[in-house]
C-alpha cells in the first residue's frame, strides 16, 4: 500500500467505500462537507449514487429507504443536521433499518461556532430521540482510525441492523496524516441477515435470530411485510400490547450489547496506573502525551481510551478503571461522558470531569497543570 | 421615481447595511441587500436565514447591521418571520404599535428553494405580509459551493463535478418564481443586481404588496461562477440579456416582463466567461451546450406569451394602481393587493 497524506473526512468517505458503501445522501454542512465532496466523485466511479438532498431530514430519509431497498448507506453531518436527523434515527434504531449517520462535532449549542471543534454532541448521539433507545456510537482518535472505524461502524450496522454513529470532533476531520489504506479482506465485511424463512402469510420479518436481530429481506426480493415506527410484533404489525412492546424493547437493547466488546478501548500505560485520564477523540491524542510526560516525572499515569461510547460496557469500564485511584474525563463539552464514568466507577475509585468549552482543543500542558494542582492538594489520596 | 442619487442620498441618511462585513471581492450580495433597504421606507426588520450574508457580515465583533437583525436557523427564516409579524399585528390590534414596520427576509437559494420551502411555502400560505428577497447565486456557497436546486444544467459544483465524463449538474434548475406565485400572492418578481432601477422599483411595489411578496434576484459568486471579482455585474448582465434570467413581475398573479432586451446574445457567451461552465466546451460536451440554448429559447418564448396574455390586465384600472407605486413614499401608505389579511384582522381576539 502506498502511503498517502489525507484528512480525517477523506478517510471516512475511503474507508465507506471499502466497506462497500453503494448510496450516500447528505446536505452540506461544515465541517463535515469534505464527505460529500469526496463521495460526489467515488460513488460514481464504484458503481453506488450520490445524491444531494434539500436538507438533513431527508438526508437521512433516502438514507433509511435505500437500506431498505438493500444498499449500504451512510449519510454525514454536524450538530445542528445531526439535530434535525434524530427522528430518523430514533425511527431506524425501532425499525431495525441498517445505516451509518457520521457525526462531526463543531461547538453549539446552534449555530455555535461552526468552524471549531467540540465533543458536545456525546449524549445528543445517546439520547437526541425521543424516547429509550438503543444506541451504538463509535468514537475515532487518529485519520487512519476514521477509516477503519468506518468500515466497523457498516460492519456492525449491518449485523446488528441498526444505525450506528460515528463521532469525530472538527480537528480530527481537517487535520491530515500520513496512512496507508489497507482494504478489508471481503471476508472481513459483514452481511446484514437474510430472511431464512419463505415468502408467503406465515412470514415474520421480526422474528430475531440468535444475536436477537431482526431478518428483513429487501424490498423487492419477493416478500410483503410492514416497516413502521410504530411498536410492532414478530410480524411487523402495529401493536400496543405492553407485553410485546416491552420485549421488542429488552431485544433491540440486547442486541448491541456484544458491540463494545468488539471494538474494545485502547489502554495505555495502564497496567499499574492509579491516575488515570479517560478520554476519546482528538482529547486522548493529547492525554496520551500527558501521560508520558506524568510518567518522566515519576507519576503512574495511564490512559483509558473507549472506541465506543454508545452502549456502555458496565463491567468492561469497572474492571478497567479498578485499580485506578484518581481517574480524570478530560473532554470538550461540559463533562457528558464523565458522568457515565461516574455512574459504574469501583466505589475506590474517585472520578473528576474536566470539561472545556469554547472550540480548542485540550493542550498537554493544561492537563499537566490540571494533575499537578489536583496532586497538590493530595487528589490521588481518598 | 427613486433614482440612484435618491437611493445613496437615502442610504446616506438612513444607514442600514454598513461596512464591517467580510463577503468576497465582487459578491453579489450586498449590492442587493443595499439596493433592497434603500427602496424601503420607515422602520425594517430584517430577517436573515443562514447563509454567506448571515455569516460574513456578523463576525465577531463586527455586525454590518443597522437595523434589528435576526437570524435563527437555516431553515426557517419564512417561519421567524411569520412569528415576527404576528406579533406586530397583537401589537397593532392593542394600540401598542406608534408606527408600522416592514419585514424583510434575506435568504440564499439554499435556504430559499432547498432547506427553507416548506417554511416559505407555510408563510406564504397563510399570507404574513413580508418582503421574500432570495439572493440567488446558484449554489451553496458559504459551505463551499454545493449544488442546490437553484444550480443551472450544467454547471460544475463539488457535488456535481464536471469533467471529461460528467456534465457537472445533470437536472434543471427548479422555477422559484412559478412555484412561489402558485401560492397566489399579491407579489412575486425575478430580478438582477444588475439592473438595480428595476430592482428597485420591483421592491417599492413588493413594500405595497398587501400580503407576502416575493423577490428572486440573480446575484453572482466569483468563487463559486468562476469569474473576475471585477465581472460581477457584466456577467449578470450577460444572463439577463441573453434570456437565461428573465426579469419579470407577476402582479395579482398576472405575469409581465419588466426589460426585454433588444436583441438577446447568444448564451454561449454567458457561459464562457464562467469556469463552471468550461467543461463544456471540451470535445462531446456540445449536445449539452445545445440543451441549455433549445432550454432558455423555450422558457424565453413561454414568458413572451405569458407577457403577451396579460397585457390586457395591466392596462385595466386595477393594474393602473400598481404603476403609480415607484416613487419612494415618505410614509406608511395604504397597500395593495389583494387583502389576504382581512381574515387575521376579523379575528374573533379582536372583539
Amino acid at each position: 500500500m502506498a502511503a498517502e497524506l489525507i484528512s480525517g473526512n477523506e478517510a471516512c468517505a475511503r474507508g465507506a467505500i471499502a466497506a462497500g458503501l453503494t448510496f450516500f445522501a447528505g446536505y452540506p454542512i461544515s465541517p463535515s462537507s469534505e464527505i460529500a465532496e469526496a463521495l460526489a466523485r467515488l460513488l460514481p466511479a464504484n458503481q453506488g449514487v450520490f445524491i444531494q438532498m434539500e436538507d438533513e431530514m431527508s438526508s437521512l430519509g433516502a438514507v433509511l429507504g435505500a437500506s431498505l431497498g438493500g444498499a449500504k448507506a451512510m449519510t454525514a453531518t454536524s450538530g445542528p443536521g445531526f439535530t434535525l436527523m434524530q427522528e430518523h434515527l430514533g425511527y431506524a434504531g425501532l425499525a431495525e433499518i441498517p445505516c451509518v449517520v457520521v457525526d462531526v462535532m463543531r461547538v453549539g449549542p446552534s449555530t455555535g461556532v461552526p468552524t471549531a471543534p467540540s465533543q458536545g454532541d456525546v449524549m445528543q448521539a445517546r439520547w437526541g430521540s425521543h424516547g429509550d433507545r438503543a444506541t451504538v456510537a463509535l468514537v475515532p482518535a487518529s485519520v487512519p482510525e476514521i477509516y477503519q472505524m468506518t468500515i466497523t461502524a457498516f460492519n456492525i450496522a449491518e449485523r446488528l441492523r441498526t444505525p450506528v454513529v460515528l463521532l469525530y470532533d472538527e480537528v480530527l476531520a481537517h487535520m491530515r496524516e500520513r496512512v496507508e489504506l489497507q482494504p478489508p479482506a471481503e471476508s472481513a465485511l459483514w452481511e446484514r441477515p437474510r430472511a431464512s424463512a419463505e415468502p408467503g402469510p406465515r412470514f415474520q420479518p421480526y422474528a430475531a435470530n440468535r444475536e436477537l436481530t431482526a431478518q428483513l429481506p429487501n424490498f423487492g426480493e419477493g416478500y410483503h411485510f410492514h416497516v413502521t415506527g410504530l411498536m410492532h410484533d414478530e410480524r411487523g404489525y402495529p401493536t400496543t400490547d405492553p407485553e410485546t412492546v416491552r420485549r421488542l424493547m429488552a431485544r433491540l437493547d440486547g442486541k448491541v450489547e456484544p458491540v463494545p466488546g468488539w471494538v474494545p478501548p485502547e489502554r495505555y500505560r495502564l497496567d499499574d496506573a492509579d491516575w488515570v485520564f479517560v478520554a476519546y477523540g482528538i482529547t486522548a491524542r493529547v492525554a496520551r502525551e500527558a501521560v508520558d510526560r506524568l510518567r518522566e516525572s515519576g507519576v503512574a499515569a495511564g490512559l483509558y481510551r473507549p472506541r465506543v461510547l454508545w452502549p456502555v460496557a458496565p463491567g468492561q469500564l469497572s474492571e478497567q478503571l479498578g485499580r485506578a485511584r484518581t481517574v480524570v474525563v478530560a473532554e470538550m463539552n461540559q463533562g457528558q461522558w464523565a458522568d457515565v464514568v461516574a455512574r459504574y466507577r469501583p466505589a475506590t475509585v474517585r472520578v473528576l470531569s474536566q470539561g472545556k468549552l469554547g472550540g480548542e482543543p485540550f493542550t498537554t500542558e493544561e492537563l499537566l497543570g490540571l494533575a499537578q494542582e489536583l496532586t497538590a492538594k493530595g487528589a490521588t489520596v481518598l | 421615481m427613486a433614482n440612484i442619487k435618491d437611493l445613496a442620498q437615502r442610504a446616506q441618511a438612513q444607514p442600514r447595511f454598513g461596512p464591517g462585513h467580510s463577503l468576497c471581492r465582487g459578491c453579489g450580495i450586498p449590492i442587493v441587500v443595499r439596493t433592497v433597504l434603500s427602496s424601503i421606507p420607515g422602520r425594517v426588520v430584517v430577517i436573515n436565514a443562514t447563509g454567506c450574508l448571515e455569516v460574513a457580515t456578523t463576525r465577531y465583533p463586527f455586525t454590518a447591521w443597522q437595523v434589528p437583525w435576526i437570524h435563527v436557523a437555516f431553515e426557517n427564516a419564512a417561519a421567524v418571520a411569520s412569528g415576527v409579524e404576528a406579533a406586530y399585528h397583537v401589537l397593532a390590534a392593542r394600540g401598542n404599535l406608534a408606527e408600522p414596520v416592514t419585514l424583510v427576509v434575506f435568504a440564499g437559494d439554499g435556504g430559499t428553494y432547498d432547506i427553507g420551502l416548506q417554511a416559505l411555502s407555510g408563510a406564504l400560505e397563510r399570507g404574513h405580509r413580508f418582503i421574500y428577497v432570495c439572493y440567488d447565486n446558484e449554489a451553496y456557497m458559504n459551505t463551499g459551493i454545493q449544488r442546490s436546486s437553484a444550480t443551472p444544467f450544467g454547471a460544475a459544483t463539488t457535488t456535481s463535478p464536471g469533467g471529461r465524463q460528467t456534465i457537472g449538474k445533470p437536472e434543471p434548475r427548479k422555477n422559484i418564481v412559478e412555484i412561489v406565485a402558485a401560492h397566489r400572492i399579491p407579489y412575486v418578481a425575478q430580478a438582477a443586481l444588475s439592473h438595480w432601477q428595476d430592482l428597485s422599483d420591483k421592491v417599492q411595489r413588493a413594500y405595497h404588496a398587501d400580503g407576502p411578496a416575493f423577490l428572486n434576484v440573480l446575484s453572482s459568486c466569483p468563487p463559486g461562477w468562476g469569474h473576475e471579482p471585477s465581472d460581477s455585474v457584466s456577467v449578470v448582465r450577460m444572463a439577463v440579456d441573453s434570456g437565461y434570467w428573465p426579469l419579470v413581475e407577476v402582479i395579482e398573479g398576472h405575469w409581465r416582463l419588466t426589460y426585454q432586451p433588444e436583441e438577446r446574445i447568444p448564451v454561449v457567451k454567458w457561459l464562457r466567461r464562467q469556469g463552471r461552465f468550461q467543461h463544456l466546451f471540451r470535445n462531446g460536451q456540445e449536445e449539452a451546450i445545445e440543451k441549455i440554448h433549445a432550454s432558455i429559447d423555450e422558457e424565453w418564448h413561454k414568458m413572451v406569451k405569458r407577457d403577451a396574455d396579460d397585457a390586457f390586465w395591466f392596462r385595466t384600472e386595477e393594474a393602473q394602481r400598481w404603476n403609480q407605486v415607484p416613487i419612494l413614499p415618505t410614509a406608511w401608505e395604504p397597500r395593495l393587493g389583494t387583502p389576504v389579511w382581512e381574515s387575521f384582522r376579523e379575528s374573533p381576539h379582536q372583539g
